[in-house]
C-alpha cells in the first residue's frame, strides 16, 4: 500500500538552493508552508546525508558574538529574533572526519528557532532530515512572503540540476 | 427662546414633540415591555445652567439664604420628569432605568457651540488634545472645568444672565436600540469542508459557508437583528467533524427587533436551522443571559474533550504494539506552538495531558485511537509529532513514524448550557 501523502507534502512546498555559498553539493532544500512560514533543511544530496558521514558535534554558536541558541522571540509579531539574510549562518557541523559544513538560512527573515534536538541526537539529523531532522524555522516578512522564493529552485529545476551534476560527473 | 434652557423645557416638552418621536419608534417594529429614555443635551447648556445658579444664588444671598449647586434640579432631570410620563402615555409601556429598549435623542444648538471656548482658556487643564478630530469640549470636560473655575472668572467672561438665543435647539437623531439577547446551543458538524468562521483572504471568500453563518443566518432573520457576534467553547478544524452532543456555542444577536420567543418557538428556530443543512445541527437552542460568555470562556480553557483519530503509521504494527497506548495514563506532553498556527500565534512551549487513550487495530499500517485530553491541547500535532516540536507524541511512542487521516471530536465535556428535552 503506498504511504498516503505526509505533513510535508501535504501542507508544505519544496523550494531547492544548490551548492549553496559555491560548496559543490551542499544543497538546501527550504520548506515553505502554506502560512508562509519555512523550515530549513538538508537536501538528500547534501554531504552530511551521505553513506558513512558520522555527525560528531553541531554548533549554533556561529560567532564570538553571536549564538542562534540565544535567539528569544516574543509576543505575536515576534519581537526580539535575529534577522537573517540569505546567507546568514545557521549552524557549522563537524564530522568524525574532520570536514566540517556550515549551514545556512539561504532566505530572509526573522529566525523563530533553530532545531535543539539535533544537538543531542544527531543521528536524527541523518536519519529524518525532512521533518524531525530539520535545522531552523524562519518566519519571512509579510511583504516579501512571495519574493522570498525568486532566489530558489522549484523540485522540478532542482531536479534538472541534480541531472546536470549527475551527467557531468559519469 | 428661553435663555437657560435653549427650548429644551419649552417646545420639546410639547406633546408634538413626543408623537413625532413615537412615531419613529413605532415605524421601526421594534418589540418592547419597557423603555428607557436618553437624551443628550448639547454642553453649554451646563454653563448656562450654571449662570443661572450664580445670579439666583446672588439673590438668595441678599436674604442670607445659601444655595449649593447640588441643591438645583439638573435641567436634565427636570427634562426626564416631564417627558416619561407623555412617552409612557404614548407608547404604552412604562419608563424603567433597567430597560433593554433605549430610545435616545441627541440634541445640538450650534448657535451657541462657541459659549463654553472660554473655558479653555481659564481652566486649560481641564481640556486635553481633541482624539480623532471630535470636539475637546465634550461634557465631561466642560462639567469639570465649571467645577475648577472661581465665580469671578466665570462671571467676567460670561454674561449672567446668559443672552437671548434666536433659535431653539434642533432634534439631531432619533434612535432607538434594543440591548442584546443571546441565545445559546450545542452544534454538531458533520462536514470535513466547513470552516468555523468565514474564510476569506484578500475580499476573496477560498470557502464556502461556515458553521457561524449556518446557524446565525436563521436567528438573524427571526430576531430581526443588525449584527451577531458567535463564540464557542473551542472549536475544530475545517476538516474535523463534531461529534456526540456538540460542542456549546453562544451568539450575541446585536439591536434585536423581536425579544419574545416561547419555548416552542425555540424549537421550531432549532428545527429550521437543522433542516436547512446537512453539515450542521443545533440542539439545546435556548435563550440566556450574558453570562453565556463567560461560560463559553471556561468551556475552552478548562474542560477535557474526547477524539477519535485515524491514524497511520510507516512501519507495520501488531495489536501488541499499540496496546501499550491504552496503559498510560495523564501523559504529560510538551508541545512548541505549531508551525501551522505559527504565523498569529507567539511562539511558546504548552504543557498538556492526554489523560486516557484507547486504541483499536484496524490492519497493520493503520487504527483508531480515542483519546480524552486537556482544554487547548493539539491532537494532530501529538500524532505526527510536528517535526519533532511536540515530545512525547504517538511516532515517538509506537518507535515509528506515524501520521493522521481523519480527526473527530468525540465529546465537550462540559454540562453547559442545560440540554433540553428534545
Amino acid at each position: 500500500m503506498a504511504a498516503p501523502p505526509g505533513v510535508t507534502e501535504r501542507y508544505f512546498t519544496r523550494w531547492y538552493k544548490p551548492d549553496v555559498k559555491g560548496n559543490l553539493c551542499e544543497d538546501h532544500c527550504i520548506l515553505q508552508h502554506s502560512n508562509r512560514i519555512c523550515v530549513i533543511t538538508l537536501a538528500e544530496a547534501h554531504p552530511l546525508l551521505q553513506n558513512g558521514k558520522t555527525i560528531k558535534s553541531i554548533n549554533y554558536q556561529i560567532s564570538a558574538n553571536c549564538s542562534r541558541l540565544q535567539n528569544k522571540v516574543s509576543g505575536k509579531s515576534k519581537r526580539g529574533a535575529q534577522f537573517l539574510t540569505e546567507l546568514a549562518p545557521l549552524c557549522r557541523i563537524s564530522c568524525s572526519d574532520g570536514k566540517e559544513y556550515t549551514i545556512y538560512s539561504c532566505i530572509r527573515g526573522r529566525l523563530m528557532e533553530v532545531n535543539e534536538n539535533i544537538l543531542d541526537n544527531p543521528a536524527i539529523l541523518q536519519e529524518k532530515p525532512s521533518t524531525e531532522g530539520y535545522i531552523a524555522v524562519v518566519l519571512p516578512k509579510f511583504e516579501e512572503s512571495k519574493t522570498i522564493t525568486q532566489g530558489l529552485l522549484t523540485q522540478k529545476e532542482y531536479e534538472e540540476v541534480l541531472l546536470k551534476r549527475f551527467n557531468s560527473t559519469s | 427662546v428661553c435663555n437657560v434652557c435653549l427650548g429644551i423645557l419649552q417646545e420639546f416638552c410639547e406633546i408634538d414633540f413626543v408623537k413625532k418621536v413615537c412615531q419613529k419608534v413605532n415605524s421601526a417594529e421594534y418589540q418592547f415591555t419597557s423603555f428607557v429614555f436618553s437624551v443628550s443635551l448639547p454642553p453649554q447648556l451646563s454653563v448656562r445652567e450654571h449662570a443661572a445658579w450664580l445670579l439666583v444664588k446672588e439673590e438668595m444671598g441678599k436674604q442670607g439664604l445659601s444655595l449649593a449647586k447640588e441643591d438645583i434640579v439638573q435641567l436634565k432631570e427636570t427634562y426626564k420628569w416631564i417627558i416619561h410620563p407623555l412617552f409612557s402615555e404614548e407608547l404604552g409601556v412604562p419608563a424603567d432605568g433597567k430597560s433593554l429598549f433605549e430610545v435616545s435623542v441627541v440634541f445640538a444648538h450650534p448657535e451657541t457651540d462657541e459659549d463654553c471656548h472660554f473655558l479653555a482658556t481659564v481652566c486649560s487643564d481641564c481640556f486635553k488634545p481633541a482624539k480623532n478630530k471630535q470636539s475637546v469640549f465634550t461634557r465631561m470636560a466642560i462639567i469639570k472645568a465649571l467645577d475648577k473655575i472661581k465665580e469671578e472668572d466665570f462671571r467676567e467672561h460670561f454674561p449672567c444672565p446668559p443672552s437671548s438665543p434666536k433659535n431653539i435647539c434642533a432634534a439631531l437623531e432619533i434612535q432607538c436600540t434594543n440591548g442584546a439577547i443571546f441565545v445559546a446551543g450545542r452544534y454538531n458538524k458533520y462536514s470535513r469542508n466547513l470552516p468555523q468562521t468565514p474564510w476569506i483572504i484578500d475580499g476573496e471568500r477560498k470557502m464556502e459557508s461556515s458553521v457561524e453563518e449556518l446557524i446565525s443566518e436563521h436567528l438573524m432573520t427571526a430576531f430581526k437583528a443588525d449584527s451577531f457576534n458567535f463564540s464557542s467553547s473551542g472549536r475544530e478544524d475545517v476538516d474535523v467533524r463534531t461529534l456526540g452532543s456538540g460542542r456549546p456555542f453562544a451568539i450575541e444577536l446585536v439591536n434585536p427587533h423581536r425579544i419574545h420567543f416561547t419555548a416552542m418557538e425555540m424549537k421550531e428556530l432549532q428545527q429550521k436551522i437543522n433542516n436547512s443543512s446537512d453539515k450542521i445541527k443545533v440542539r439545546d437552542l435556548q435563550l440566556v443571559t450574558r453570562e453565556a460568555i463567560g461560560h463559553m470562556k471556561e468551556g475552552e480553557e478548562e474542560k477535557t474533550k474526547t477524539y477519535s483519530a485515524l491514524i497511520w503509521t510507516d512501519k507495520a504494527i501488531q495489536k501488541e504494539d499499540i496496546a501499550l497506548l491504552d496503559d498510560m495514563k495523564e501523559l504529560k506532553i510538551d508541545q512548541k506552538t505549531p508551525l501551522r498556527v505559527l504565523h498569529r500565534r507567539p511562539l511558546a512551549v504548552r504543557s498538556r495531558v492526554i489523560h486516557t487513550m484507547k486504541s483499536e487495530y484496524i490492519d497493520d499500517h493503520h487504527f483508531r485511537l480515542h483519546l480524552k485530553t486537556q482544554a487547548g491541547t493539539y491532537i494532530k500535532e501529538f500524532v505526527h509529532g510536528d517535526f519533532g516540536r511536540t515530545k512525547p507524541n504517538i511516532g515517538l511512542l509506537l518507535k515509528r513514524t506515524a501520521d493522521i487521516l481523519e480527526l473527530d471530536v468525540e465529546s465537550v465535556d462540559v454540562d453547559w448550557p442545560p440540554a433540553l428535552n428534545d
